[in-house]
Protein backbone atom coordinates (compact mmCIF):
# COMPACT_ATOMS: atom_id res chain seq x y z
CA UNK A 1 0.00 0.00 0.00
CA UNK A 2 1.30 3.59 -1.02
CA UNK A 3 -0.43 6.46 0.39
CA UNK A 4 1.26 9.72 -0.98
CA UNK A 5 1.50 13.17 0.94
CA UNK A 6 0.85 15.71 -1.81
CA UNK A 7 -0.93 19.27 -2.13
CA UNK A 8 -0.63 22.25 -4.96
CA UNK A 9 0.35 24.68 -3.03
CA UNK A 10 3.92 24.50 -0.92
CA UNK A 11 4.02 24.99 2.45
CA UNK A 12 0.66 23.21 3.31
CA UNK A 13 2.37 21.12 5.65
CA UNK A 14 2.78 17.95 3.77
CA UNK A 15 6.34 17.14 5.33
CA UNK A 16 5.01 17.25 8.20
CA UNK A 17 1.91 15.33 8.07
CA UNK A 18 4.16 12.18 5.92
CA UNK A 19 6.99 12.61 9.22
CA UNK A 20 4.49 12.47 11.50
CA UNK A 21 2.19 9.60 10.10
CA UNK A 22 5.38 7.83 9.76
CA UNK A 23 6.63 8.22 13.37
CA UNK A 24 2.71 6.76 14.26
CA UNK A 25 2.46 3.73 11.76
CA UNK A 26 5.97 2.84 13.41
CA UNK A 27 7.67 0.04 12.95
CA UNK A 28 7.58 -1.29 9.50
CA UNK A 29 7.05 1.92 7.81
CA UNK A 30 8.80 3.17 4.71
CA UNK A 31 8.77 6.49 3.95
CA UNK A 32 9.75 8.10 0.68
CA UNK A 33 11.29 11.88 0.50
CA UNK A 34 10.33 12.20 -3.08
CA UNK A 35 11.03 16.01 -2.66
CA UNK A 36 14.12 15.59 -4.54
CA UNK A 37 14.87 19.42 -4.74
CA UNK A 38 14.70 20.19 -1.15
CA UNK A 39 14.67 16.72 0.26
CA UNK A 40 13.67 17.88 4.19
CA UNK A 41 12.04 14.61 6.26
CA UNK A 42 15.58 13.28 7.22
CA UNK A 43 15.43 16.58 9.77
CA UNK A 44 12.62 15.14 11.94
CA UNK A 45 14.20 12.04 12.37
CA UNK A 46 16.91 10.35 14.20
CA UNK A 47 20.45 10.54 12.16
CA UNK A 48 21.12 7.07 11.08
CA UNK A 49 24.26 6.01 8.86
CA UNK A 50 22.49 4.23 5.96
CA UNK A 51 23.00 3.31 1.99
CA UNK A 52 23.90 5.78 -0.45
CA UNK A 53 23.38 5.17 -4.41
CA UNK A 54 24.67 7.26 -7.03
CA UNK A 55 21.79 7.94 -9.69
CA UNK A 56 22.29 8.10 -13.32
CA UNK A 57 20.39 8.65 -16.43
CA UNK A 58 21.35 7.29 -19.27
CA UNK A 59 22.68 9.83 -22.21
CA UNK A 60 23.15 8.99 -25.50
CA UNK A 61 26.88 8.90 -27.23
CA UNK A 62 27.20 9.30 -30.58
CA UNK A 63 29.46 6.99 -32.69
CA UNK A 64 30.65 9.88 -35.68
CA UNK A 65 32.02 7.12 -37.76
CA UNK A 66 28.51 5.17 -37.80
CA UNK A 67 26.12 8.40 -37.78
CA UNK A 68 25.49 9.84 -41.30
CA UNK A 69 23.77 12.78 -39.66
CA UNK A 70 20.33 11.29 -40.82
CA UNK A 71 18.75 12.96 -37.73
CA UNK A 72 15.92 10.50 -36.98
CA UNK A 73 17.30 10.86 -33.19
CA UNK A 74 16.68 14.30 -33.17
CA UNK A 75 13.15 14.32 -34.54
CA UNK A 76 12.11 11.66 -32.31
CA UNK A 77 13.83 13.63 -28.93
CA UNK A 78 11.01 15.33 -27.19
CA UNK A 79 13.13 16.98 -25.00
CA UNK A 80 15.26 18.73 -27.90
CA UNK A 81 18.53 17.07 -26.73
CA UNK A 82 19.54 16.14 -30.21
CA UNK A 83 20.76 18.69 -32.66
CA UNK A 84 20.96 17.24 -36.26
CA UNK A 85 23.32 19.64 -38.17
CA UNK A 86 23.78 17.99 -41.04
CA UNK A 87 26.64 15.77 -41.51
CA UNK A 88 26.29 14.58 -37.58
CA UNK A 89 24.34 15.11 -34.19
CA UNK A 90 25.39 17.13 -31.21
CA UNK A 91 23.80 16.04 -27.74
CA UNK A 92 23.06 18.02 -24.85
CA UNK A 93 23.16 15.94 -22.13
CA UNK A 94 21.07 18.34 -19.67
CA UNK A 95 18.08 17.54 -21.55
CA UNK A 96 18.28 14.20 -22.00
CA UNK A 97 15.45 12.19 -19.90
CA UNK A 98 17.35 9.27 -20.18
CA UNK A 99 14.54 7.48 -22.36
CA UNK A 100 16.26 5.44 -24.50
CA UNK A 101 14.34 6.31 -27.81
CA UNK A 102 17.08 7.99 -29.96
CA UNK A 103 19.06 4.64 -29.61
CA UNK A 104 16.43 2.67 -30.67
CA UNK A 105 15.30 4.28 -33.77
CA UNK A 106 18.70 5.27 -34.87
CA UNK A 107 18.74 3.60 -38.40
CA UNK A 108 22.67 3.33 -38.01
CA UNK A 109 23.07 2.01 -34.77
CA UNK A 110 25.28 4.67 -34.24
CA UNK A 111 24.43 6.05 -30.57
CA UNK A 112 25.20 4.23 -27.51
CA UNK A 113 24.12 5.11 -23.93
CA UNK A 114 26.42 5.76 -20.82
CA UNK A 115 25.91 7.26 -17.86
CA UNK A 116 24.79 11.05 -16.16
CA UNK A 117 24.71 11.69 -12.77
CA UNK A 118 21.81 13.32 -11.70
CA UNK A 119 21.61 12.75 -8.07
CA UNK A 120 21.78 10.51 -5.36
CA UNK A 121 19.87 8.23 -2.80
CA UNK A 122 20.39 7.87 1.02
CA UNK A 123 18.20 5.08 3.03
CA UNK A 124 18.21 4.67 6.56
CA UNK A 125 16.00 2.83 9.09
CA UNK A 126 15.64 4.79 12.54
CA UNK A 127 13.02 3.93 15.06
CA UNK A 128 11.37 1.95 12.93
CA UNK A 129 11.57 4.27 10.00
CA UNK A 130 12.86 3.03 6.56
CA UNK A 131 13.60 6.67 5.18
CA UNK A 132 14.68 6.77 1.94
CA UNK A 133 15.26 10.13 0.39
CA UNK A 134 15.93 11.54 -2.94
CA UNK A 135 18.40 14.37 -3.58
CA UNK A 136 18.82 15.55 -6.80
CA UNK A 137 22.68 17.53 -7.49
CA UNK A 138 23.04 21.37 -7.48
CA UNK A 139 21.89 22.71 -11.05
CA UNK A 140 20.58 19.08 -12.95
CA UNK A 141 17.03 20.51 -14.03
CA UNK A 142 15.63 16.66 -14.51
CA UNK A 143 13.74 15.70 -11.74
CA UNK A 144 11.19 13.01 -12.78
CA UNK A 145 13.83 10.33 -13.06
CA UNK A 146 15.58 10.64 -9.65
CA UNK A 147 11.67 10.48 -8.38
CA UNK A 148 11.02 7.34 -10.23
CA UNK A 149 14.50 5.73 -8.81
CA UNK A 150 12.92 6.64 -5.55
CA UNK A 151 9.62 5.46 -6.03
CA UNK A 152 10.87 1.85 -6.75
CA UNK A 153 11.83 1.59 -3.51
CA UNK A 154 8.30 0.91 -1.85
CA UNK A 155 7.71 -1.71 0.21
CA UNK A 156 5.75 -4.27 -1.39
CA UNK A 157 3.03 -5.97 0.48
CA UNK A 158 4.17 -3.58 3.46
CA UNK A 159 3.10 0.79 3.89
CA UNK A 160 4.84 3.18 2.43
CA UNK A 161 4.51 7.11 2.94
CA UNK A 162 5.27 8.96 -0.26
CA UNK A 163 6.57 12.87 0.39
CA UNK A 164 5.65 14.34 -2.73
CA UNK A 165 6.98 17.57 -4.03
CA UNK A 166 4.77 20.83 -4.02
CA UNK A 167 2.78 21.49 -7.39
CA UNK A 168 1.39 19.90 -9.99
CA UNK A 169 4.04 19.32 -12.59
CA UNK A 170 6.33 16.73 -13.98
CA UNK A 171 7.91 15.92 -10.46
CA UNK A 172 4.74 16.16 -8.60
CA UNK A 173 3.31 13.26 -11.36
CA UNK A 174 6.09 11.26 -10.82
CA UNK A 175 5.78 11.36 -7.16
CA UNK A 176 1.87 10.37 -7.01
CA UNK A 177 1.25 8.41 -10.42
CA UNK A 178 0.91 4.99 -9.14
CA UNK A 179 -0.33 5.52 -5.62
CA UNK A 180 -2.77 3.44 -3.69
CA UNK A 181 -3.92 6.66 -2.61
CA UNK A 182 -3.27 10.53 -1.81
CA UNK A 183 -3.68 12.88 0.77
CA UNK A 184 -3.73 16.11 -0.50
CA UNK A 185 -2.82 18.69 2.48
CA UNK A 186 -4.18 22.21 1.73
CA UNK A 187 -5.16 24.85 4.21
CA UNK A 188 -8.38 27.15 4.66
CA UNK A 189 -7.42 30.36 1.77
CA UNK A 190 -7.90 31.15 -1.30
CA UNK A 191 -4.35 29.80 -2.26
CA UNK A 192 -4.66 26.86 -0.32
CA UNK A 193 -8.26 26.65 -2.90
CA UNK A 194 -6.96 27.60 -6.18
CA UNK A 195 -4.06 25.19 -5.80
CA UNK A 196 -6.14 21.86 -4.27
CA UNK A 197 -8.37 22.50 -7.36
CA UNK A 198 -5.04 21.85 -9.87
CA UNK A 199 -3.91 19.04 -7.72
CA UNK A 200 -7.34 17.25 -7.71
CA UNK A 201 -8.10 18.03 -11.42
CA UNK A 202 -4.28 16.04 -11.70
CA UNK A 203 -4.82 13.60 -9.38
CA UNK A 204 -8.23 12.54 -11.07
CA UNK A 205 -6.01 12.06 -14.24
CA UNK A 206 -3.58 9.79 -12.81
CA UNK A 207 -6.86 8.13 -11.99
CA UNK A 208 -5.36 7.48 -8.34
CA UNK A 209 -8.26 7.86 -5.37
CA UNK A 210 -7.52 10.91 -3.15
CA UNK A 211 -8.69 12.70 -0.23
CA UNK A 212 -8.18 16.04 2.06
CA UNK A 213 -6.40 17.38 5.09
CA UNK A 214 -6.87 20.73 5.78
CA UNK A 215 -4.60 21.87 7.75
CA UNK A 216 -4.04 25.08 10.18
CA UNK A 217 -7.80 25.30 10.02
CA UNK A 218 -9.02 28.20 12.26
CA UNK A 219 -7.91 31.35 10.12
CA UNK A 220 -8.87 31.87 6.39
CA UNK A 221 -12.99 30.96 5.39
CA UNK A 222 -14.92 27.92 4.42
CA UNK A 223 -14.76 28.34 0.44
CA UNK A 224 -11.58 24.85 0.91
CA UNK A 225 -14.63 22.81 2.89
CA UNK A 226 -17.46 23.75 -0.04
CA UNK A 227 -15.45 22.67 -2.73
CA UNK A 228 -14.85 19.38 -1.10
CA UNK A 229 -18.26 19.02 -0.52
CA UNK A 230 -19.73 20.19 -4.02
CA UNK A 231 -16.88 17.45 -5.28
CA UNK A 232 -17.53 14.62 -2.95
CA UNK A 233 -13.60 14.87 -2.13
CA UNK A 234 -13.89 13.59 1.36
CA UNK A 235 -12.11 15.46 4.46
CA UNK A 236 -9.75 12.90 6.22
CA UNK A 237 -9.02 15.40 9.08
CA UNK A 238 -8.76 19.06 10.00
CA UNK A 239 -6.53 20.17 11.78
CA UNK A 240 -5.91 23.23 14.01
CA UNK A 241 -3.72 26.21 13.70
CA UNK A 242 -1.63 26.22 16.35
CA UNK A 243 1.74 27.34 17.51
CA UNK A 244 3.22 24.85 19.02
CA UNK A 245 3.36 22.96 16.33
CA UNK A 246 5.51 25.18 14.42
CA UNK A 247 7.58 25.80 16.95
CA UNK A 248 8.50 21.86 17.94
CA UNK A 249 9.10 21.69 13.78
CA UNK A 250 11.52 25.09 13.53
CA UNK A 251 13.27 22.68 16.48
CA UNK A 252 13.41 19.36 14.42
CA UNK A 253 10.87 17.48 16.74
CA UNK A 254 8.23 15.77 15.65
CA UNK A 255 4.51 17.49 17.10
CA UNK A 256 3.22 13.97 17.42
CA UNK A 257 6.09 13.89 20.40
CA UNK A 258 5.78 17.20 21.64
CA UNK A 259 2.75 18.58 21.48
CA UNK A 260 0.10 17.16 23.71
CA UNK A 261 -3.51 16.29 21.72
CA UNK A 262 -1.52 16.21 18.06
CA UNK A 263 -1.03 12.67 18.17
CA UNK A 264 -4.71 11.95 19.08
CA UNK A 265 -5.57 14.51 16.49
CA UNK A 266 -3.58 12.57 13.74
CA UNK A 267 -4.03 8.16 14.74
CA UNK A 268 -7.73 8.21 13.06
CA UNK A 269 -5.52 9.03 9.87
CA UNK A 270 -3.08 6.65 10.42
CA UNK A 271 -5.27 3.97 11.44
CA UNK A 272 -7.18 4.12 8.52
CA UNK A 273 -3.98 3.79 6.31
CA UNK A 274 -3.23 1.06 8.41
CA UNK A 275 -5.87 -0.74 8.23
CA UNK A 276 -6.20 0.21 3.97
CA UNK A 277 -9.70 1.92 4.52
CA UNK A 278 -8.65 5.32 2.59
CA UNK A 279 -10.04 4.20 -0.45
CA UNK A 280 -13.47 3.18 0.71
CA UNK A 281 -13.55 6.70 1.88
CA UNK A 282 -12.71 8.29 -1.22
CA UNK A 283 -16.17 6.71 -2.42
CA UNK A 284 -18.27 7.90 0.37
CA UNK B 1 26.27 34.47 -46.79
CA UNK B 2 23.13 33.55 -45.24
CA UNK B 3 22.25 35.62 -42.02
CA UNK B 4 19.16 34.59 -39.74
CA UNK B 5 17.30 37.47 -37.94
CA UNK B 6 14.78 36.30 -35.40
CA UNK B 7 11.72 38.17 -36.22
CA UNK B 8 8.85 38.75 -34.51
CA UNK B 9 7.09 39.29 -37.80
CA UNK B 10 7.97 38.22 -41.63
CA UNK B 11 9.22 40.88 -43.67
CA UNK B 12 11.82 42.81 -43.18
CA UNK B 13 10.61 45.94 -41.20
CA UNK B 14 9.26 43.09 -38.49
CA UNK B 15 10.55 43.93 -34.98
CA UNK B 16 13.89 41.66 -34.35
CA UNK B 17 13.21 39.58 -31.30
CA UNK B 18 15.30 39.96 -28.64
CA UNK B 19 14.83 36.57 -27.63
CA UNK B 20 16.32 33.59 -29.89
CA UNK B 21 14.56 30.25 -28.69
CA UNK B 22 11.65 31.65 -28.74
CA UNK B 23 11.09 33.53 -31.39
CA UNK B 24 8.11 33.08 -33.53
CA UNK B 25 10.44 33.50 -36.84
CA UNK B 26 13.76 33.21 -38.45
CA UNK B 27 14.29 35.47 -41.65
CA UNK B 28 17.08 34.06 -43.12
CA UNK B 29 18.57 36.42 -45.71
CA UNK B 30 21.05 35.79 -48.82
CA UNK B 31 23.50 38.45 -48.65
CA UNK B 32 24.35 37.86 -52.17
CA UNK B 33 20.90 37.71 -53.94
CA UNK B 34 19.54 39.53 -51.81
CA UNK B 35 16.30 37.36 -51.03
CA UNK B 36 15.49 35.76 -47.76
CA UNK B 37 13.07 32.99 -46.38
CA UNK B 38 11.15 32.34 -43.30
CA UNK B 39 11.58 29.73 -41.08
CA UNK B 40 8.35 29.16 -38.62
CA UNK B 41 9.74 28.47 -35.41
CA UNK B 42 5.84 28.77 -33.63
CA UNK B 43 5.71 25.51 -32.57
CA UNK B 44 9.48 25.48 -31.25
CA UNK B 45 8.70 28.68 -29.09
CA UNK B 46 6.24 26.77 -26.75
CA UNK B 47 8.06 23.90 -26.40
CA UNK B 48 9.01 22.90 -22.86
CA UNK B 49 12.43 22.70 -22.90
CA UNK B 50 15.16 23.11 -25.28
CA UNK B 51 14.12 25.48 -27.56
CA UNK B 52 17.49 27.26 -28.03
CA UNK B 53 18.28 23.77 -29.15
CA UNK B 54 16.03 22.97 -31.57
CA UNK B 55 16.02 26.80 -32.82
CA UNK B 56 19.80 26.36 -33.47
CA UNK B 57 19.12 23.12 -35.64
CA UNK B 58 16.72 25.14 -37.49
CA UNK B 59 19.00 27.85 -38.51
CA UNK B 60 21.82 25.49 -39.23
CA UNK B 61 19.79 23.63 -41.48
CA UNK B 62 18.27 26.49 -43.20
CA UNK B 63 22.37 27.12 -44.37
CA UNK B 64 23.02 30.35 -41.98
CA UNK B 65 25.95 30.87 -41.08
CA UNK B 66 25.71 34.01 -38.65
CA UNK B 67 22.76 34.88 -36.53
CA UNK B 68 21.74 38.28 -35.52
CA UNK B 69 20.57 37.78 -32.08
CA UNK B 70 19.37 40.44 -28.67
CA UNK B 71 20.75 37.42 -26.68
CA UNK B 72 21.94 33.76 -26.55
CA UNK B 73 21.99 31.25 -23.76
CA UNK B 74 24.46 28.56 -23.57
CA UNK B 75 23.06 25.22 -25.06
CA UNK B 76 22.01 27.07 -28.60
CA UNK B 77 25.58 29.26 -28.49
CA UNK B 78 26.81 25.48 -27.88
CA UNK B 79 24.98 23.98 -30.95
CA UNK B 80 25.70 27.00 -33.08
CA UNK B 81 29.55 27.61 -32.58
CA UNK B 82 29.56 23.87 -32.62
CA UNK B 83 28.09 24.20 -37.04
CA UNK B 84 30.32 27.16 -37.07
CA UNK B 85 27.52 30.11 -37.23
CA UNK B 86 29.09 32.94 -35.37
CA UNK B 87 26.65 34.86 -33.55
CA UNK B 88 26.15 38.70 -33.08
CA UNK B 89 24.77 40.92 -31.30
CA UNK B 90 22.11 43.80 -32.09
CA UNK B 91 19.71 45.85 -30.27
CA UNK B 92 18.59 47.50 -33.77
CA UNK B 93 14.49 47.41 -33.60
CA UNK B 94 13.86 46.00 -37.04
CA UNK B 95 15.18 43.30 -39.05
CA UNK B 96 16.10 45.59 -41.81
CA UNK B 97 18.12 47.59 -39.34
CA UNK B 98 19.98 44.95 -38.01
CA UNK B 99 21.02 43.57 -41.57
CA UNK B 100 22.16 47.19 -42.54
CA UNK B 101 24.38 47.24 -39.05
CA UNK B 102 25.44 43.86 -40.34
CA UNK B 103 26.76 45.32 -43.77
CA UNK B 104 28.22 47.72 -41.96
CA UNK B 105 30.46 45.35 -40.02
CA UNK B 106 29.23 47.30 -36.97
CA UNK B 107 28.00 43.80 -34.99
CA UNK B 108 30.05 42.53 -32.44
CA UNK B 109 30.98 38.71 -32.87
CA UNK B 110 29.52 37.26 -29.43
CA UNK B 111 32.44 34.96 -27.86
CA UNK B 112 30.35 33.19 -25.47
CA UNK B 113 26.73 33.32 -24.48
CA UNK B 114 24.87 36.43 -23.15
CA UNK B 115 22.02 34.68 -21.52
CA UNK B 116 21.42 32.37 -18.33
CA UNK B 117 20.76 28.86 -19.36
CA UNK B 118 16.65 28.29 -18.91
CA UNK B 119 16.03 25.49 -16.55
CA UNK B 120 14.12 22.53 -18.21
Amino acid sequence: MIVAIASGKGGTGKTTLAVNLARLLAPGVRLLDCDVEEPNAHLFLPAATGAREVVTVPVPEIDPERCDGCGECARFCSFNALAALGDRVLVVPELCHGCGGCRRVCPQRAIRETGRRIGVIQSSTADGIHLVQGRLDVGVATVPPLIHRVRERSGGDGLTIVDAPPGTSCAMVAAVGGADFVVLVTEPTAFGLHDLELAVATVETLDVPCGVVVNRTGHGDGRVERFCRERGLPILLRVPEDRRVAAACSRGELPVDVVAGYADRLRPLARAIAAGLLPAAAEA
Amino acid sequence: VRVAFPAAGNDLDAPLDSRFGRSPWFLVYELESDSFVLVDNRQNANAAQGAGVEAAQAIVQAGAEALIAGRCGPKAFHVLSAAGVTVHTSDALTVRAALEAFRGGKLPILSEPNAAAHPA
